[in-house]
């Protein structure tokens, strides 16, 4: 059975076409990001009401919760591009779904770091081994696998597609970080942002928790695109559009 | 007066939470710039072995 996708999604899966067309998003991005993360720090840091019970240690919340998401939603892009990189045969589904993974890895990392300094005052203790928690040390762990893999092959085919599969398998960690604070009894609050419930904070401490969201994911674009472009380059350095590019810079 | 803190010192000092709520930021601080740093390291080298290249390639024809 052969699926039609739509035009645009051919058009993206062209090299060139990527890399000229994320030339001229990256710029509008870069801005973007630099003005929310910008407004975003000095909102919660400065003007954001303190917590009644954590005091300003809760402000760890505007860099903790961001980094949390960015991390899950990069290893979902990540698992999809590679999916589409295995059914499609499309070359630059393995691109980004390769640039995804060490953005992933550190913004797990800023997770389980900010959420381990802020444990202490409020738990008491550093690290504890709830489900969360855990479950989010799976995802760095996953980041690092995938890495791994990829890097362990010589053929760049070979590494795309095995490094897409143990993605696709490692996603079904996702909706165990997501369900870990209803399924087990756990240390770790409920999600901040539901689409069903009203945020259970007032909106002068969930505005620039959300301002600071908007600005990971467009800064998580930012490098994204970025990485990938500088990856299409080596991928494509036979070919002639590469070869005027280098030229031009010469 | 800077939003909620009467004071810097009291802005820096975060209640006491100073410590833990500036590493935390400086991590946040510290993964923006590995991101940033590691793209464009990735880029110049990129260029760099790609223009040798070239200069050879153009030395042999």
């Amino acid at each position: 059975m052969k699926i039609t996708m739509p035009r645009w999604f051919y058009q993206l899966a062209s090299p060139k076409w990527f890399y000229d067309f994320t030339g001229i998003l990256i710029p509008w991005f870069a801005l973007a990001s630099a003005v929310l993360l910008t407004i975003g720090t000095v909102w919660g840091l400065a003007f954001a009401p303190p917590d009644y019970q954590q005091g300003n240690s809760f402000r760890i919340i505007y860099i903790h919760v961001p980094g949390a998401i960015l991390a899950q939603s990069c290893y979902m892009l990540m698992a999809v591009a590679g999916a589409i990189g295995l059914i499609w045969k499309i070359k630059m589904a393995h691109v980004v779904a390769k640039s995804c993974a060490p953005i992933g890895a550190s913004m797990a990392i800023l997770a389980l770091a900010s959420g381990a300094i802020w444990g202490k005052p409020t738990w008491g203790a550093w690290w504890v081994w709830d489900a969360r928690l855990t479950s989010m040390l799976i995802l760095f762990f996953l980041y690092l696998g995938v890495m791994a893999l990829h890097s362990a092959f010589e053929n760049e085919t070979s590494g795309d597609q095995s490094s897409a599969v143990l993605a696709l398998v490692g996603l079904v960690n996702i909706p165990i970080i997501k369900y870990s604070v209803e399924w087990w009894n756990t240390l770790h609050q409920p999600a901040t942002f539901k689409l069903t419930e009203k945020p259970a904070m007032p909106p002068e401490m969930w505005l620039p928790l959300l301002v600071m969201i908007f600005g990971f994911y467009c800064f998580f674009g930012l490098v994204l695109m970025i990485r990938a472009r500088t990856e299409v380059l080596e991928r494509e350095s036979r070919t002639s559009w590469v070869k005027a590019i280098v030229e031009e810079r010469a | 007066m800077l939003g909620y803190f009467s004071s810097w010192t009291d802005f820096l000092g975060m209640g006491g939470h100073g410590f833990y709520v500036w590493l935390s930021y400086a991590i946040a601080a510290l993964v923006v710039v590995y991101n940033i740093v590691s793209v464009q390291l990735k880029k110049r080298i990129f260029f760099k072995q790609a223009k040798r290249r070239l200069k050879r390639e153009q030395k042999q024809l």
